[in-house]
């Protein structure tokens, strides 16, 4: 073997070639067969796509880095079941580009956060977390109340996003700005098309409590409270029997 | 700048200005929007450039017998860029860590909360820290490895400003909320894309120093060095691909979701720990330790079974960081295995390093540089251990999630990554600047012990923490219901906390007091230059035309 690697020490590109070689065989195999193995991802008829007003959530959810202190991948755990609800499963986040797993809970999953607390007690929470949990070490967001929400891009969101493969509609993108808004003003004509578009089981409802102006935080909250309900699936897998 | 040619002023500012107008066509396209806000700070970085190139256009031509020497000026530069970014990124450490202690530290400002700050840190120690040090360490060591001269003066610049002006992008950005969210690749698609240009030159750079070489053998520091440039290039390229929403726009969506882009992204995430903070630092392992110690090598089969272990390997370990999750149970097995075996090619690495010192031990006691080195190979074996060990489904059952993680991290950044710099540039920097010793030997002992003790204080209280953690959320009382509330477990880690943020601290302090000894030694080798030595043993065999000497 030695007398062999005296050889191919002497040649920079082979040498070169047998690196990008031997380091690429791992991946090949993991990633590779995740795309084209069916069972990878399970199949959920009810499976939903976000709103915009969820997707302009989702990006404030990642611009202020949430996902360095909460995962949302609640594991096949006795503990993690009891204490977050059912397991995730892979079609739950079919749709996040990027997946929001995270790696680290300084606090607590939010896998299922949704609806687990009104939007008041969400809205007081982003705005100074000691206000409701005194121990916090949440960061206080007092911005997101005071920020109008950009809405005039949120069609090119749509579209990027179903150029990567999630199934928006012509009708969906086109309406993107006026759906955001109609889903923080129930009272408003532009209200209906959310319901028309997305389903009416879609909460459609004044977030941050002041249905005439769209904040960050309506666009927030609204996407915590959607969190492990764009579909059932996981509720009706067999998971009682796990850690019986 | 006194050893560039006039051609070689010329396309420098030439590239500048052209960075400018991309700059200034970002600004433009992403007008009133934060995609134009980078745009500005591109622009505002490549006109400063421009000027100095202009202001120091009138300087002396070089002598043609700098040909004849090899070609370090980039290598000085990113020196004193490794120092700088070690101190921003350190005190950007220090403050998320004081943050989740006292979480009202800080301003009612978006850019200072704990979430924009925090990929400042992981970004600044990985990136401006970390790469600055391999990109500086590997241009002196293909240098000298290869005998021959870096093939040309302007490519080594640009890799390593283009390279900073990647950093400089990438952390404003965090600030303004400009982030994809992958862990480790938070920069956006145009700073990724700029990335793959710059690294491009610098793979470059080293196939075509090698074409030059004068020995025939390549060096086994230049192939965990070849490693570090190829792998994460594949890394990056993989991970980053995504569709930005326009091209006037900061904001993309990634081509891949769910359970495929959480593979990709621990294929990536870990393989940069693999790659990044593991080949390009054995790199320089190969190089200093030895040359510090006065002993060749412990063996070369150790070296050969451990290069291409690592390689292979590491790449298959990544799904460890899925354990019990969505991603197929398969996937996380072969994860689980590759992960536990690759301890047999790590731990060949740090046995050959420190076999490496016997008959040296005396130096090692006496020479706080060299005994940088050493820890830094110790830390290496433990942390390998530790990662082999966490890899395990049932104990990741229990660390994972937690500071447990955070504590190993820190357990390889600070004694192994950080460590391993700091003895490589301490011993560098008097070679460079042709001084004896470096300005006080006394000031890298200080240097040593307080990152000795500051890593020593932080992993130990992140271990603390985690396993309390893990333990208090698995916890059942008698009745069959859990123990604690997250809230309770939350309280439990206060201590932890503040223990982390001085031991952080401590760390700090030593990278300001080895800055400032790096500065000083090039004030003091400034103020002296007049007696210009230029070791005569330092010299390539072919200059920048080739010129055979006899004998070869």
């Amino acid at each position: 073997m030695a007398d062999f690697h005296r050889k191919l020490e002497r040649s920079a590109i082979a040498f070169m070639l047998a690196i990008v070689g031997v380091a690429s065989i791992g991946g090949l195999v993991e990633i590779a067969p995740l795309f084209t193995i069916g069972e990878t991802v399970e199949t959920a008829p009810d499976m939903r796509v976000y709103t915009p007003l969820e997707v302009a959530g989702r990006n404030i959810y990642m611009r202020e880095g949430c996902y360095a202190c909460h995962s949302q991948m609640i594991r096949s755990l006795r503990d993690e079941v009891e204490r977050y609800g059912p397991y995730s499963l892979a079609v739950e986040s079919k749709y996040d580009h990027p997946m929001l797993w995270g790696s680290k809970r300084t606090g607590p999953d939010l896998a299922r956060v949704g609806e687990k607390y009104s939007d008041a007690w969400q809205v007081a929470h982003l705005n100074n977390p000691r206000d409701v949990v005194p121990e916090s070490v949440m960061p206080a967001y007092r911005w997101l109340l005071r920020n109008t929400l950009k809405t005039d891009d949120l069609g090119e969101h749509l579209a990027a996003m179903r150029t990567v493969g999630v199934p928006y509609t012509d009708e969906m993108i086109a309406n993107a700005p006026a759906d955001a808004f109609g889903q923080s003003a129930p009272d408003d004509a532009s209200a209906d098309g959310v319901a028309e578009r997305y389903g009416e089981a879609t909460n459609v409802r004044p977030f941050d409590g002041n249905p005439g102006q769209l904040t960050e935080m309506d666009a927030l909250v609204a996407y915590l409270q959607i969190l492990g309900g764009l579909t059932d699936a996981a509720k009706k897998t067999e998971q009682t029997a796990l850690g019986e | 700048m006194t050893k560039l040619t006039v051609t070689e002023r010329q396309i420098g500012l030439l590239i500048a200005l052209v960075v400018a107008a991309i700059g200034l066509a970002m600004a433009a396209a992403g007008r009133g929007e934060l995609f134009g806000a980078q745009g500005f700070i591109v622009l505002f970085f490549a006109l400063t450039l421009s000027g100095f190139i202009i202001a120091k256009w009138d300087a002396p031509l070089p002598d043609p017998s700098q040909f004849e020497r090899y070609y370090d000026d980039p290598t000085k530069v990113g020196i004193v860029l490794t120092m700088l970014w070690a101190v921003i990124a350190m005190f950007v450490g220090v403050w998320v860590a004081a943050l989740l202690a006292w979480p009202e530290l800080t301003f009612d400002a978006e850019w200072a909360s704990f979430g924009r700050l925090r990929p400042v840190h992981t970004s600044g120690v990985i990136f401006g820290f970390g790469g600055n040090a391999l990109i500086a360490t590997s241009l002196h060591v293909l240098q000298r490895t290869s005998r021959a001269r870096l093939p040309d003066q302007i490519s080594p610049w640009f890799v390593l400003i283009g390279y900073n002006l990647f950093c400089v992008v990438a952390a404003s950005g965090y600030l303004m909320g400009i982030t994809q969210s992958k862990e480790y690749a938070e920069p956006e698609w145009y700073a990724d894309l700029w990335l793959v240009i710059v690294w491009v030159v610098y793979f470059l750079i080293y196939i075509r120093t090698l074409a030059r070489r004068k020995e025939p053998h390549i060096y086994v520091a230049n192939w965990y060095y070849m490693a570090f440039i190829l792998v994460v290039a594949i890394l990056h390229i993989v991970n980053n691909l995504a569709v930005p929403i326009s091209f006037g726009s900061a904001k993309s969506y990634s081509a891949f979701s769910g359970v495929q882009d959480a593979m990709t992204q621990w294929w990536y995430g870990h393989n940069a720990v693999a790659f990044f903070l593991t080949a390009g630092f054995l790199g320089m392992m190969y190089y200093y330790l030895p040359k510090r110690a006065g002993r060749p090598i412990f063996s070369y089969p150790l070296s050969i079974i451990s290069f291409w272990g690592i390689t292979f390997m590491y790449m298959w370990a990544g799904s460890h960081h899925l354990h019990y999750t969505a991603l197929p149970q398969w996937v996380q097995t072969l994860g689980m295995t590759f992960s536990v075996i690759l301890l047999v090619p790590s731990w060949a690495s740090a046995g050959n390093a420190l076999a490496t010192l016997n008959g040296a031990w005396h130096k090692v006691r006496d020479d706080a540089t060299l005994r940088f080195m050493m820890v830094a190979a110790v830390f290496y074996g433990l942390s390998t251990f530790e990662g082999s060990f966490m890899a395990i489904r049932s104990v990741n059952s229990l660390s994972h999630y937690t500071d447990w993680t955070i504590g190993h991290v820190h357990g390889g950044a600070l004694g192994w990554v950080a460590m391993i710099t700091f003895g490589s540039i301490y011993a560098l920097v008097p070679w460079m600047w042709k001084r004896e010793t470096i300005y006080s030997p006394k000031l890298v002992e200080w240097h040593f012990w307080l990152a000795l003790s500051g890593t020593i204080v932080y992993v130990f209280s992140m271990w603390n923490s985690g396993i309390i953690q893990g333990l208090m959320w698995r916890t059942y009382n008698e009745n069959g219901t859990l123990a604690y509330s997250f809230i309770d477990s939350l309280v439990e880690m206060h201590p932890y906390y503040i223990a982390r943020t001085f031991g952080g601290l401590l760390f700090l302090l030593g990278a300001i007091v080895g800055t400032y000894n790096v500065l000083m030694t090039i004030r003091q080798a400034r103020l002296e230059q007049g007696a210009e030595a230029g070791s005569e043993a330092d010299l390539p065999i072919g200059g920048r035309d080739g010129v055979i000497q006899p004998g070869e």
